[in-house]
């Protein structure tokens, strides 16, 4: 996915930007709310991440600009203030969600998901696979015959698979990208997990096959 | 909010003055009324008993050393004229007595030749005399001649209480005008008193705006001191309000740079001992900084709750709402999570308190129920209260700390028991009892915690 963020804090922006490369999307980031309308004037973004406080005037205002301009990009707000504070007019002025920092990314990651589900607008952004695509947006695998929707787990333990086909994730991996940070699971719980991607591939050439000693991998044919 | 004790009332005061004011009026001028008709009345009286002594006195003649009186017609007809009264006279030489009634007092008369006059009882009535005599010259020598003529004072009482009458009606006339005068006028002078307080209390508890509206002289001090009161207050508010902000905005952003660069280096490490530090360092800033959200928002939240708006909620939307902001967070876990109602149920309320207490009392069932379980959200309606209850599919709550949990919630107690989770059902707590309802937490009969919270209908 291509993102806008729009934060002044410069060490801030450069984390959020390298996590987010991390699972792969392509991320510009804007300084001030006179950059990012640069941006967005050029660039067509799927999602625009925006920061409240601004060098050049209140998150608010871009929102509000943005919306008058009738951008249908989606906007996450991302807040460093009171929840409670900044819940007034964030929502109304048309932010599709809103965030408090620190951002747990997996959350990010499942708030976008549900922005742009709500939003139903995207184009429909399908892996092929084997003799199946894969939605990751609404979470489904499309079989010739049938569909097969995933359960959130178990949708983002398939995207690290098919994200790098043919690379061995060790357990302990797989634990950390799939948990947040509060869960206390071992490691057999990503049995659990495999096991019921399995037997949603039991009919299909897509196969997560076991390395043992080294973890799992994830075959399309 | 305590009522400021009242001591007095300007208007009943005002009205009080005015109305003992026209009381002494009125009694005034019943009593000048009065006297003056009364003077009146008897000087007309003492004018005719005089003429009428006068005409006998010169209808008498010397001859020879003797006296001899005609009491003339006119004399005594003039007095009958006026009414039925009983008439009476005296004729006196010297302290000889000539005619009339020997018994009837007489006064001095002024050896001038003036009349004079005596108020006195005469043969059980009371009477008024006239006497006017003049000097003689007898056969004994110079002496004088005296007549004395009364007349019975009934027709006069009734004129006087006539008068009377007419003098009290007169001053109750003048008293029951300054009556409606008062009322008049002690309106129209706390007017504009009360026009101040009609546009101070109609503002909503945010509404610091100095009054503008002109107000009469003696009240510029009070408004002037009003406004400066209302504009420090409002700096104040802004100061807590800024404050908070910026506390929440220092706090989270270092922790913000912290976790993510902390997430980064863990996805992309290979060496499992620093994946696994990384990690613990992250659940260690989530920790600190929910717990320092926790406390901005309780800061927060009791700021608001000092200045609570009510306005009218529909609960059923507030939920849903809420439980929408937090199904991404819940699906992470694999945690259904469903709301149900269907009645239409509104409330009087701070929409934004309220939310953030029913995100609380989610945000605890998320965080404690299994991955793959269930929260269901009830909004129920009863007689006289509005029921939204959290039931999860938990651990749920002891047994023998379902009394003492909501103990536990009273502030300043154990504040140590406070921070961390504490403090969510806290804030919960502190906004349900704020709008005059009340927390209820109990474990299902299935298993699993059932918080609830209780609104008051309207």
């Amino acid at each position: 996915m291509r993102f806008l963020l729009i934060e002044d804090n410069k060490q801030l922006a450069e984390a959020v930007v390298d996590r987010l490369i991390l699972d792969g999307h392509v991320v510009d980031h804007a300084p001030d709310i006179q950059t990012a309308h640069d941006f967005t004037a050029t660039t067509s973004y799927e999602l625009i991440l925006l920061d409240v406080m601004l060098p050049d005037g209140d998150g608010r205002t871009f929102l509000a600009q943005h919306r008058k301009q009738e951008e249908s990009t989606p906007v996450i707000v991302l807040t460093a203030r009171s929840q409670v504070a900044d819940r007034v007019g964030l929502l109304d002025l048309g932010a599709d969600d809103y965030m408090v920092k620190p951002i747990d990314f997996s959350e990010l990651e499942a708030r976008c998901r549900a922005v742009l589900r709500r939003r139903g607008g995207v184009a429909q952004n399908l892996l092929p696979l084997g003799d199946l695509r894969f939605d990751s947006l609404s979470g489904t695998l499309k079989f010739p015959d049938h569909d097969v929707q995933l359960r959130t787990r178990e949708l983002r333990l398939f995207e690290v698979f098919a994200n790098a086909p043919g690379q061995v994730f060790s357990k302990s991996i797989l634990v950390d990208r799939l948990f947040s940070y509060d869960d206390d699971v071992t490691e057999n719980a990503i049995e659990v997990y495999v096991g019921r991607l399995r037997r949603h591939l039991k009919n299909s050439t897509v196969k997560i096959t076991t390395i043992r000693g080294l973890g799992y991998k994830l075959e399309p044919e | 909010m305590s009522k400021p004790a009242a001591h007095g009332s300007i208007r009943r005061r005002l009205l009080l003055s005015l109305l003992a004011g026209a009381a002494v009026l009125a009694f005034v001028v019943y009593f000048v009324v009065q006297t003056v008709a009364r003077q009146v009345a008897q000087e007309s009286q003492d004018n005719v008993l005089a003429a009428s002594a006068q005409s006998i006195l010169d209808g008498a003649r010397l001859s020879g050393g003797e006296v001899n009186v005609d009491l003339p017609y006119s004399a005594l007809s003039m007095l009958d004229s006026i009414s039925d009264e009983r008439v009476f006279y005296a004729i006196h030489l010297e302290h000889e007595f000539l005619s009339g009634y020997a018994d009837l007092p007489a006064p001095e008369g002024d050896p001038s030749g003036a009349p004079a006059f005596l108020s006195a009882e005469f043969l059980g009535e009371d009477v008024r005399i006239a006497s006017v005599r003049r000097r003689v010259s007898t056969g004994a020598g110079r002496s004088y001649l005296k007549v004395s003529v009364a007349q019975t004072l009934s027709g006069q009482k009734l004129v006087l209480s006539r008068i009377s009458r007419i003098s009290i009606t007169i001053g109750a006339g003048f008293f029951l005008i300054s009556v409606f005068m008062a009322g008049i006028i002690s309106g129209s002078a706390i007017r504009p008193l009360d026009r101040l307080t009609a546009s101070v209390s109609r503002r909503g508890p945010k509404d610091l705006r100095p009054v503008a509206a002109p107000v009469p002289t003696e009240m510029v001090p009070l408004v002037a001191s009003l406004n400066s009161f209302m504009r420090r207050l409002q700096q104040s508010l802004l100061r807590s309000e800024d404050f908070i902000a910026e506390a929440a905005h220092r706090v989270r952003t270092p922790l913000a740079i912290v976790r993510t660069k902390a997430e980064v280096i863990q996805r992309v490490s290979d060496d499992p001992e620093t994946r696994k530090a990384l990690k613990e360092m992250i659940h260690a800033i989530d920790d600190s900084s929910r717990t320092a959200g926790q406390l901005l928002d309780h800061a927060m939240v009791t700021f608001r709750l000092d200045h609570l708006v009510l306005e009218e909620i529909n609960l059923l939307h507030l939920v849903h709402d809420t439980v929408e902001r937090l199904r991404p967070t819940s699906e992470l876990k694999d945690i259904t999570m469903q709301a149900f109602g269907e009645q239409d149920s509104v409330i009087k309320g701070d929409p934004i308190l309220v939310q953030n207490a029913l995100h609380n009392l989610l945000d605890n069932a998320v965080k404690y129920s299994p991955a793959g379980s269930q929260i269901d959200v009830v909004l129920a309606l009863n007689q006289n209260e509005a029921e939204v209850c959290v039931k999860d599919t938990g651990p749920g709550f002891p047994a023998d700390e379902l009394d003492s949990l909501p103990k536990r919630f009273v502030r300043g107690k154990n504040a140590e028991a406070v921070v961390g989770s504490g403090l969510g059902l806290t804030i919960a707590k502190e906004v349900i009892t704020a709008h005059g309802g009340t927390l209820k937490i109990s474990n299902n009969p299935g298993g699993g915690a059932c918080v609830s919270l209780l609104f008051p209908l309207p």
